[in-house]
């Protein structure tokens, strides 16, 4: 038998074409943040902190010190973005006053996320993530849209609120409809759902209302920056506004997040806060707390100068730049071909 | 029966919902950057032939359904039950009209079919996607009447009716596609 017969899966699932486009897409985008005066930087994929979130889960790896014995030894994570490393770098940043310290970074790199594997996710791809000292979210999003029209030229993004999006799309109000009324909403758009659900669980139904209702009618004709989340979904940004809402915002194109922005929280104790929350609800879900401790914290202590950050789905990116419809047709070896 | 976790998710798994089997025919795994994940399914029963569009989020789950597949020849038919037979363990099973919809256009004796059982009973059967039937009658062609009527319908032994081109005569036999009931060709024995 041929051998490639044999062993199909040792092709690359994308064309030659879409693989040149990759590669053009790399160096536009650093020539983009160079003119910017970005400064591109690499920070480790394997840390002993990572992001504490109910809904991503990293990829722990032990670190042995003896070869011997794999499995014992220290806990690392693949990075689910490379956000840790890159604030403590603002942080030095901003304790550092001469002139070689840089107001902006950027880094192209690996990223990591268990369990998520689809026609738009693979559970390895590549991130890119940049942040500015001194942008608010209004200057983060219009930097976001110039990066986006920059790279796939369909014009610079609307900008919706999440609510605005919400009323128009899903008729209902995401800021102040109880769960209750949400998981009426849901089931008035014929959206079936199993009865076990917990009703209570006011995000899920915004998930459930946002993906079925909201989210395909986003970036259709020129991008949409959806901004100010719910401040339950706050993650990493900081609050806003009365009632407050999230300094928070995603890009989207032909229905599809790419990209997803914070004016950063910048207080140490809060985000000690939401880690107490996040790890709860993650035991509550049947998943391992994270670490709570991290240098990312340590760091906040020191003084996170005031910046807005963005990271960007890049596979994505090519994959819409191509005319693509999943990142298979993007990606040299995807996850059932690694 | 064991459960399916939603990692488990994909199309083909036969799972169990309100008392029915269902067969997943698609399901898409949609997850907001920091959201939960969520699984967008598309179901048939397998009974009532119906598809259920639902939504489940990472960590939900569904019984699994006892539902196999076993090739069993039919035997006859009596007014509206219709006799199969497990052609391993020649257990014999009874279905309704309904249960074998359309394939009774089909049902020769003898002839051996694929049949659904779920739970051990019987929910659906199928025809082998091309059998050859006798036709019963057909209206004789006219003569050089070729080119409005290029095709007729004939009756077939088992009672059901075909589209043929106008030359199928009564007593040709004839190759069907049980799927979309389309006539093939003549065959000659």
């Amino acid at each position: 038998m041929n051998p490639v017969d044999a062993c199909p899966d040792l092709l690359p699932s994308a064309n030659w074409e879409r693989l040149r486009l990759r590669a053009e897409l790399l160096a536009r985008t650093r020539a983009f943040f160079a003119e910017r005066g970005f400064l591109e930087v690499e920070t480790p994929v394997l840390s002993a902190d990572t992001v504490i979130d109910r809904h991503l889960d990293p990829i722990a790896v032990t670190l042995p010190h003896d070869p011997r014995q794999p499995n014992v030894g220290r806990t690392l994570y693949l990075q689910t973005s490379p956000e840790f490393a890159m604030k403590r770098l603002l942080v030095a940043s901003a304790l550092d006053s001469t002139d070689a310290a840089p107001q902006a970074i950027y880094q192209l790199t690996r990223a990591f996320r268990a369990d998520e594997t689809g026609p738009l996710h693979n559970p390895e791809f590549t991130m890119l993530e940049w942040y500015r000292r001194g942008d608010d979210m209004q200057a983060g999003m219009q930097f976001l849209s110039d990066l986006a029209a920059s790279l796939l030229g369909r014009g610079q993004a609307e900008l919706v609120s999440y609510g605005e999006a919400f009323l128009v799309h899903a008729g209902v109000d995401p800021h102040t409809a109880s769960a209750v009324e949400l998981a009426a909403m849901t089931s008035y758009w014929g959206i079936s759902v199993p009865e076990d659900w917990d009703v209570a669980d006011r995000d899920a139904w915004l998930n459930v209302l946002l993906t079925h209702l909201v989210e395909p009618q986003l970036g259709q004709g020129v991008p949409t920056i959806l901004y100010d989340y719910p401040a339950s979904q706050a993650a990493l940004a900081r609050l806003h506004g009365d009632p407050p809402v999230a300094a928070r915002c995603e890009l989207y194109v032909d229905g599809i997040e790419l990209a997803n922005g914070y004016h950063e929280l910048l207080d140490p104790a809060v985000l000690r806060e939401r880690n107490v929350t996040a790890n709860k609800q993650r035991l509550a879900d049947g998943k391992p707390a994270l670490p709570e401790d991290s240098r990312l914290l340590a760091a906040m202590d020191a003084g996170l100068p005031d910046c807005t950050g963005v990271a960007l789905g890049f596979d994505r990116l090519v994959m819409l730049a191509a005319g693509a419809s999943s990142l298979a047709e993007i990606l040299a070896f995807p996850i059932d071909r690694a | 029966m064991a459960n399916y976790n939603t990692n488990d998710f994909k199309r083909g798994l036969k799972v169990q919902i309100d008392g029915d089997p269902y067969l997943m025919v698609e399901c898409n795994f949609v997850k907001p950057g920091k959201g939960n994940a969520l699984y967008k399914c598309k179901l048939k029963n397998l009974i009532r032939n119906t598809t259920l569009d639902r939504t489940y989020k990472g960590g939900d789950s569904l019984e699994a359904a006892d539902v196999t597949e076993i090739d069993a020849q039919f035997l006859y038919r009596q007014m509206d039950m219709f006799v199969f037979m497990d052609n391993v363990s020649f257990e014999q099973y009874e279905l309704t009209k309904d249960q074998v919809d359309d394939t009774w256009k089909y049902l020769k004796e003898g002839m051996v079919c694929s049949m659904v059982l779920f739970n051990n009973n019987p929910i659906t059967v199928s025809a082998p996607n091309h059998v050859v039937l006798k036709v019963e009658y057909a209206e004789p062609s006219v003569k050089g009447n070729t080119a409005t009527n290029l095709t007729k319908p004939v009756k077939t032994e088992t009672g059901g009716e075909v589209i043929v081109p106008s030359f199928v005569e009564t007593g040709d036999m004839i190759r069907v596609d049980t799927r979309t009931n389309e006539y093939l060709e003549r065959v000659r024995e």
